[in-house]
């Protein structure tokens, strides 16, 4: 407190505004930050006004870490070249073919180590396989991902045996083997697609705001991030002249995963787009964009020239990349701070009886 | 199908196919008489030998030092301190319920007794009425004021009534209801606790099989099969199971000494946990040891009916007291999780509390989720297909 003279000369102080004024939709609220003259920038959402127990969280993020975020890439791209392995084998384009399968296997391992790690008890992995279990997106992926990598094993394994020139201690298992390249290929081509948005799914059914809000878009968008990335290996490890169908697939996914992000998120709650759009996953996001497009312009237009096909598949796998780690953190960050669960609830709680459902709110009078 | 669409009003047995015909069992905390002695805290941890959370630490949160539920914290007590002014709100928002016109869970709750006389169980708490299940009568008053086969319905008041006024109030109004609270202050406490859902998300999203349902409507973690995987605590609409750290309970040594040598691992490591109802307790019949600990009987447990029953009857007696701010949590089975098994009676917002104002289990939008990624598989193929055909052309 100040004993200046010239106190007298100030306006008197404004009453603490108070934050705990509740049934009252954000929307009507005053824009806490200011903004009215210019002085700041203008809250995109207005400062919501919800009670919450001495600010702690409601729901629980799940303990993943950024294993798994690692994970929704590889699985992702594991998927999608096996969609371009199986194209490359039907079609007689061997470069995309082998290096489609290798990077099937190889990205696919890799997810699987990232799971298993992130486990509380790795040495149970195993009991994923105890239930099939239709209710639990994990129990799916689980069998996804254990049928995925099973066929692009073998169909890796054919693809070794070829590249070594049949140098792979299999005996009389060679036949047996090669024999087995057709319906292999066929079963992890079809299964990438599952392989490749089935996590969409596992983020999407939890009570984590911001990731349940996204559940009727994020498949599409991780559909999308999945082929461009795929797209984006192939051109990055296969000569020109057998990506042009890479490139294709690659640019309609970044068509695919811009139309499918915008539209996914004017259908979420605006209150809980904000983990995506600030902090360190809003920058993510926002870079991930830009190298898409940029990506997919290269892909577009210099896609026959080695260099720039490279340098375009780089930029989109990383933009790849960066979409999983931006959604991924995003919605972690969206559990920290209570209003991401209350206030939405709120709302839609008000809306119903607004309507005149009364009937099914979990607090009642008697 | 492991999602059971277990009503809490039908009988558990026909809707589950389960052998076992027990009735579904249950909490009913009524915060209104809780004094805030975590004995119920305390009786958790040692009957489930649960580590310490983490190193002591003061919150800054009133006389709430723990948090809130977690892997090592299966009974939280809130506290919560509020002015006059925001009595008079929650006074107001319980009042909105009412003129809501909020539907009456089950048989409208006959409230035939006037206040000074009625009590929370009063007459229709059986006598068998699951093993100590702490009806609110059955504490000191019965055996002071009434011959327990009269209940309490004796006409200086209650015992659920005095339970709580012994610890948290001070003197009688007019007509012999307590007076729970200051004219201008009050403290909150309610004990938390898993909620064992109708529909239960944790038990749905588990890939394992580990979450399974008892035969007495709860949902329990099996520790030798749980692999940590971690979904269950994201797919809780309540923020309640948690994965237990495979940290080390040390311990408490000098400021900067090295830690002891006789450090203890920690059990269940790596592994989600939560409370399970003590149902190594209750397959004895014997009592959850937090209610059997709660010396104002303000967590009573039984079978779920008589708990919704009492609920009712509780909060209609303090509505005609005028403490309109009464109301049920997770009594209505038309709620976004079916029910709960812990009813709770709170005295404001449940966000006050530190809980969800219109959970949803994540498992009901799961078929549109199907779906969508269905669509989303079909359109990855038919691109990659696209590309083959029209792309080469290219």
């Amino acid at each position: 407190m100040s004993v200046s003279p010239y106190d007298s000369y100030r306006p008197p102080e404004e009453p603490r505004r108070r934050r705990r004024r509740r049934n009252r939709p954000p929307g009507g609220g005053a824009f806490r930050r200011g903004g009215g003259d210019g002085s700041r920038e203008v809250a995109m959402v207005p400062e919501p006004e919800f009670t919450s127990y001495y600010g702690r969280p409601i729901v629980k993020a799940p303990p993943w870490d950024s294993k798994i975020a690692t994970y929704l890439f590889l699985g992702g791209l594991s998927g999608g070249s096996a969609i371009l392995a199986l194209g490359g084998y039907l079609t007689d384009r061997s470069a995309l073919r082998r290096n489609g399968r290798l990077a099937a296997l190889t990205a696919a391992g890799l997810g699987g180590v990232a799971l298993v790690a992130d486990l509380g008890r790795p040495e149970r992995f195993l009991h994923m396989m105890r239930t099939f279990k239709p209710t639990s997106p994990m129990s799916m992926g689980s069998w996804v991902l254990a049928t995925f990598s099973t066929n692009a094993g073998v169909a890796a394994a054919v693809e070794v045996d070829r590249m070594t020139g049949e140098r792979l201690p299999l005996g009389p298992l060679r036949p047996v083997l090669h024999a087995a390249e057709l319906p292999t290929s066929v079963a992890a081509g079809l299964l990438g697609a599952p392989m490749a948005t089935y996590t969409a799914m596992l983020l999407s059914d939890t009570s984590v705001p911001t990731w349940h809000e996204m559940h009727g878009h994020l498949a599409f968008v991780f559909a999308s991030s999945a082929s461009l990335a795929s797209g984006g290996l192939m051109m990055l490890t296969s000569p020109v002249s057998q990506t042009a169908p890479a490139r294709f697939f690659a640019v309609a996914g970044v068509a695919g995963e811009l139309v499918a992000m915008r539209v996914m998120k004017n259908a979420m709650d605006p209150l809980t787009v904000e983990p995506l759009e600030q902090g360190r996953p809003g920058t993510w996001l926002e870079w991930s964009e830009r190298l898409s497009i940029a990506g997919g312009l290269g892909a577009l237009l210099g896609g026959r020239r080695r260099w720039v096909a490279a340098a375009s598949g780089a930029a989109l796998m990383a933009s790849s990349a960066l979409t999983r780690f931006g959604v991924f953190w995003g919605g972690k960050e969206s559990v920290k701070d209570p209003k991401y669960t209350v206030v939405p609830q709120r709302n839609r709680l008000e809306k119903r009886r607004a309507a005149g459902i009364t009937d099914d709110s979990i607090t009642t009078a008697g | 199908m492991s999602t059971d669409r277990m009503t809490p009003t039908s009988a558990f047995a026909d809707d589950t196919h389960w052998e076992h015909p027990h009735p579904r069992r249950g909490f009913f905390t009524d915060t209104s008489i809780c004094i805030g002695c975590k004995a119920c805290e305390v009786a958790c941890k040692e009957w489930n030998r649960n580590p310490v959370d983490s190193d002591y630490e003061i919150l800054g949160s009133s006389y709430d030092n723990t948090g809130g539920l977690g892997a090592d914290t299966w009974r939280h007590v809130a506290f919560i301190e509020q002015s006059q002014e925001r009595i008079e709100e929650a006074r107001e928002s319980g009042r909105a319920l009412v003129n809501l016109g909020m539907p009456r869970v089950g048989p409208p709750a006959p409230s035939p007794a006037p206040a000074s006389t009625g009590c929370a169980c009063g007459p229709a708490a059986p006598a068998d009425d699951a093993a100590g299940s702490g009806c609110a009568c059955s504490g000191p008053s019965s055996a002071t004021t009434a011959p327990a086969t009269a209940g309490c319905g004796s006409a200086d008041g209650c015992g659920c009534s005095s339970g709580g006024a012994g610890g948290a109030a001070a003197g009688t109004a007019e007509g012999g209801s307590p007076v729970l609270d200051t004219p201008d202050f009050r403290w909150l406490m309610s004990s938390d606790v898993c909620k064992h859902c109708t529909h239960a998300g944790c038990l749905d999203v588990c890939p394992t099989g580990a979450l399974f349902r008892t035969e007495f409507g709860t949902v329990v973690v099996q520790e030798d099969i749980c692999n940590g995987c971690g979904t269950c605590v994201a797919g809780c609409p309540f923020g309640v199971i948690e994965r237990r750290d495979d940290g080390l309970v040390e311990p408490k040594t000098q400021r900067g000494t090295p830690p002891m040598p006789d450090t203890v691992k920690v059990p269940q490591d790596g592994i989600a946990q939560k409370c399970t109802l003590c149902y190594d307790r209750m397959k004895e019949d014997q009592t959850p040891a937090c209610a059997q600990a709660c010396p104002t009987t303000s967590i009573k447990y039984g079978e779920r009916e008589t708990m919704l029953e009492s609920a009712q009857q509780r909060v209609a007696q303090l509505h005609e007291q005028g403490r309109t701010e009464a109301r049920l949590y997770g009594a209505n089975p038309k709620d976004g999780v079916g029910g709960t098994g812990s009813i709770f009676l709170l005295l404001d917002e449940p966000e006050v509390y530190g809980l969800p104002p219109d959970p949803r289990v994540p498992t009901a939008d799961l078929p549109r989720m199907y779906r969508r990624a269905g669509a989303a598989v079909l359109g990855m193929l038919a691109l990659g297909a696209a590309a083959f055909t029209v792309g080469d052309r290219r």
